[in-house]
């Protein structure tokens, strides 16, 4: 391991209108290695690929390859250069055969015509080179994605084999088909070549990766070495504990109120869908407000979205008020008073050419039905007491929403659900990309809602958050419930969240 | 690849079960239009006396030509997954302007040259405002279509008969295999087209690159093909080939006359879709699109044995079968994925 690196990034600062995204990171790579990037959303983890492979110009710092000082000017220019990327999702063409895949735009020719057989015998021989024995004139979409992801890593390393930077390659596929890649990532590593590997899956990380560099809010926590880290250790790091005083409720977490109905609101029993998350049992009471804790591709969204019929289990049963419900489209939860404010705001949540008004009513309109429109004196009425109680600014229900700050577009999605005065409401991200104060406040707005008797389900990446408001946390690991954790009267704190995350065992 | 001494490997072994029976899957359309066509061509020769004549089969090409150079124009678009509506106003101008020029007494050396030269033009027009301005090939050849048959319309809005001598000589030249068995030159040029056209889809880099754009074109972009090249390229062919469609077209009539070729779009893009090519790009051959040229033609030729029938079930018939086409290449991509 004390080869010089091939790669040497440093001092790397890059920053976007209103936020630096890398600030002062040093990354560095040796041949032969497989070397792990860390860090939650928002980490600075892509923007640092990026940068390396030329998408973005540096503001400031060093990239050295071979001990060469090199800026590209995009992926083309950075493969060329001897560094290949493969994403998550397969870039290639599945309608073309397995040896095309390969060899596209560069196919061996004689006079302008390519030789298929010349084609066919090399990328056979280069995927026998990664101990893959596949039918290269089939096509390619005749194979699993991670036989795909392979033929991919194939023609990456064929173009240029120094350093090959996977992103995030294995989140769609299974167990199997992800020792596969390994074996394929270790041969590799023995052939001399440097892989960047990006996971959120720790457990593979600790399957292949020699070293670690962990990134926490575009800032260099430090590079370690996978045996001296404990899985512990290292979701410490890369979460942080640090309680910033601003954000900080002033009340302790409270008691369930206390004429709070017994049964549950929703229930879900063995509820599962393959791929997204599994099997789990969950309970939500009125006046209570469940916290969903885990990395990122925990699988913390796909359970929400189960529960607002977003998505269709393949298994399990929903019960509403102790009536086994069947929840087929979201259409469906919201008449059973379900409501989900999505992760997306942008995308998923609100219309931002409409204004505050129609963004308002539009989600009880939909559960009225059209052919039933809302008075508009009833509209105003209601429009304008949301926007008093959540504060939303400005106060006008006219101003089209693309207007507005982050933190009130939120309001209004809020605001949105809340006028269809919902039993069950699900919050995914509420927090996300809003400053300081509107945080705190949508924070006490979720506090206030439980304590009038509603329930509340709250998914949030921050785990402080989590932690602050939540009666009861349920720990997501890997697609797996892996535990739920009691918090009525504050009693869990970070360290034992985190051990639930990185052990999987419910402490 | 000799390595007889290779170790015995705990490899990861992947071999595509059933591999066989889906490579084949690709053809599945092609071969389903080649059944098609058997059929069709039993139940004439078994219902109509001298269906069975050579000939019967040959007029099918001789009458069919100018379309089956259209749709192979039409297939290389369809096969990047675009679609081109200009094809059949195009040809009406290449009539209308060979015409008129002819006519005029120009030589047929300089009008031949100019007709193919005005309709690849256009084409790389439509292909360019298709690539630069991210128009979808939809509205952009609906513009190219009512702008070369406004166009043949403000030139000459009667039929215009021929009388060059180069074009009399093309119309009349018949290829004699035998007594009473013969073909145009216009179908060996049809042929000279598809076997060049064949070539290129299945031997060339670009011939590649259309396909891998049908696939999926981020992916080729990322894969560093040239994707806007190519794109327009393939309307420039179609827009060539239509001019050369045009050509023999006024070579079939004598005359160019600008409501020749109406609905030729609809025919061409029935045929690729017939033949096998799938709508969405990346999938079919050039040689499903002659299929299904033929499949057309036999369907007029049957209808006009039977004699009672109305020229209109030309078109129910080719409803029904695009139809089912359309179906099955459903079910085999879904079964694909």
């Amino acid at each position: 391991m004390g080869d010089p690196p091939i790669l040497q990034m440093t001092g790397i600062r890059k920053a976007f209108p209103g936020v630096v995204a890398l600030d002062g990171v040093d990354f560095s790579l040796r041949p032969g290695e497989v070397h792990a990037l860390m860090g939650e959303n928002g980490a600075g983890k892509s923007t640092l690929i990026k940068v390396l492979t030329g998408v973005y110009d540096i503001d400031a710092g060093d990239i050295r390859l071979n001990g060469d000082p090199v800026r590209f000017g995009g992926p083309l220019q950075a493969q060329q250069a001897g560094i290949s990327t493969v994403y998550q999702e397969v870039n290639l063409c599945a309608n073309l055969s397995v040896a095309e895949n390969i060899f596209i735009g560069r196919e061996p020719r004689r006079f302008g015509k390519i030789r298929w057989s010349e084609m066919r015998r090399r990328s056979t021989a280069l995927l026998a080179g990664l101990d893959l024995h596949l039918d290269v004139a089939a096509p390619l979409s005749t194979y699993s994605l991670a036989i795909q992801q392979m033929v991919a890593i194939a023609r990456a390393i064929d173009v240029s084999a120094k350093v090959l930077i996977l992103d995030e390659p294995t989140s769609s596929l299974d167990a199997s088909e992800v020792e596969r890649l390994f074996e394929v990532m270790r041969r590799l590593k023995r052939d001399g070549v440097a892989i960047l590997f990006i996971s959120h899956f720790l457990d593979q990380v600790y399957a292949v990766a020699d070293r670690m560099t962990v990134l926490r809010n575009g800032t260099l926590i430090g590079e370690y070495a996978t045996a001296e880290l404990t899985q512990m250790q290292l979701v410490t790091k890369m979460i942080g504990k640090e309680l910033t005083v601003l954000e900080r409720l002033e009340e302790e977490p409270r008691e369930v109120a206390a004429d709070a109905p017994r049964e549950p609101v929703v229930e879900a029993h063995e509820l599962g869908r393959a791929g997204a998350i599994e099997p789990f049992d969950l309970a939500i009471h009125g006046g209570e407000i469940v916290g969903l804790a885990g990395l990122l591709g925990s699988g913390r969204t796909e359970l929400a979205r189960l529960l607002f019929g977003a998505d269709r289990p393949d298994q399990g049963t929903i019960k509403i008020d102790g009536k086994p419900v069947t929840l087929r489209t979201p259409r469906v939860a919201m008449n059973h008073g379900i409501a989900f404010s999505s992760e997306n705001r942008r995308t998923e949540g609100v219309v931002g050419e409409l204004s505050v008004r129609e963004n308002i009513v539009l989600a009880l309109q939909a559960s009225r039905g059209w052919s039933r429109p809302i008075p508009r004196r009833k509209q105003d009425e209601l429009v304008e007491r949301y926007i008093k109680t959540l504060g939303i600014r400005p106060a006008d229900p006219d101003v089209a929403v693309r207007n507005l700050s982050g933190g009130n577009q939120q309001k209004v999605l809020l605001a949105r659900w809340l006028i269809t005065e919902p039993r069950l409401l699900i919050v995914d991200e509420p927090t996300r990309g809003i400053d300081v104060g509107a945080k705190a406040e949508i924070q006490r707005l979720l506090v206030e809602l439980a304590d009038g008797g509603m329930a509340v389900l709250f998914v949030s990446a921050e785990l402080e958050e989590v932690l602050r408001l939540s009666h009861k946390i349920e720990v997501l690991r890997e697609r797996h419930l892996v535990g739920e954790l009691d918090n009525t009267g504050g009693g869990v704190d970070a360290d034992r969240v985190m051990q639930a995350i990185a052990s999987g065992a419910n402490p | 690849m000799t390595d007889v001494k290779a170790p015995p490997q705990p490899a990861v072994t992947v071999t595509a079960p059933h591999k066989r029976r889906r490579a084949d899957r690709r053809h599945i359309p092609v071969l389903a239009t080649l059944a098609l066509l058997a059929l069709m061509y039993g139940l004439g020769v078994a219902n109509y006396d001298n269906f069975s004549d050579t000939q019967v089969l040959l007029n099918v090409f001789v009458d069919n030509a100018f379309l089956l150079v259209v749709a192979a124009g039409m297939t290389f678009v369809i096969l990047t997954g675009g679609i081109d509506l200009s094809v059949g106003a195009v040809v009406a101008l290449t009539t209308v302007v060979a015409a008129t020029l002819l006519n005029d007494g120009w030589p047929a050396a300089l009008v031949l040259p100019l007709v193919l030269l005005i309709g690849t033009t256009l084409g790389l027009g439509m292909g360019a405002v298709i690539h630069y301005f991210k128009v979808e090939p939809f509205i952009a050849t609906l513009a190219g279509m009512f702008l070369a048959r406004g166009l043949s319309l403000l030139i000459n809005r009667n039929s215009i008969p021929i009388t060059d001598p180069f074009w009399t000589s093309m119309a009349q030249e018949r290829i004699r295999f035998g007594p009473g068995i013969f073909i145009s030159t216009s179908v060996v040029i049809a042929l000279v087209v598809v076997l060049a056209g064949a070539f290129v889809l299945a031997y060339t880099r670009f011939g590649r690159t259309v396909y891998a754009i049908g696939g999926n074109a981020d992916s080729a972009l990322l894969m560093g093909l040239p994707v806007g090249r190519t794109r327009i390229a393939v309307y420039t062919i179609s827009g060539f080939l239509s001019a050369l469609g045009g050509v023999l077209l006024s070579f079939y009539m004598l005359s160019g006359y600008s409501l020749h070729a109406q609905g030729m779009e609809l025919d061409a893009i029935a045929a690729v879709v017939i033949g096998g090519v799938i709508l969405t790009g990346g999938s079919g051959y050039l040689f499903g699109t002659v299929l299904g040229v033929l499949v057309l033609g036999l369907i007029q030729t049957i209808i006009t044995f039977q004699g009672t029938l109305s020229s209109w079930w030309t078109r129910i018939v080719v409803g029904i079968l695009l139809f089912a086409f359309i179906v099955l290449q459903r079910l085999v991509t879904r079964r694909s994925r």
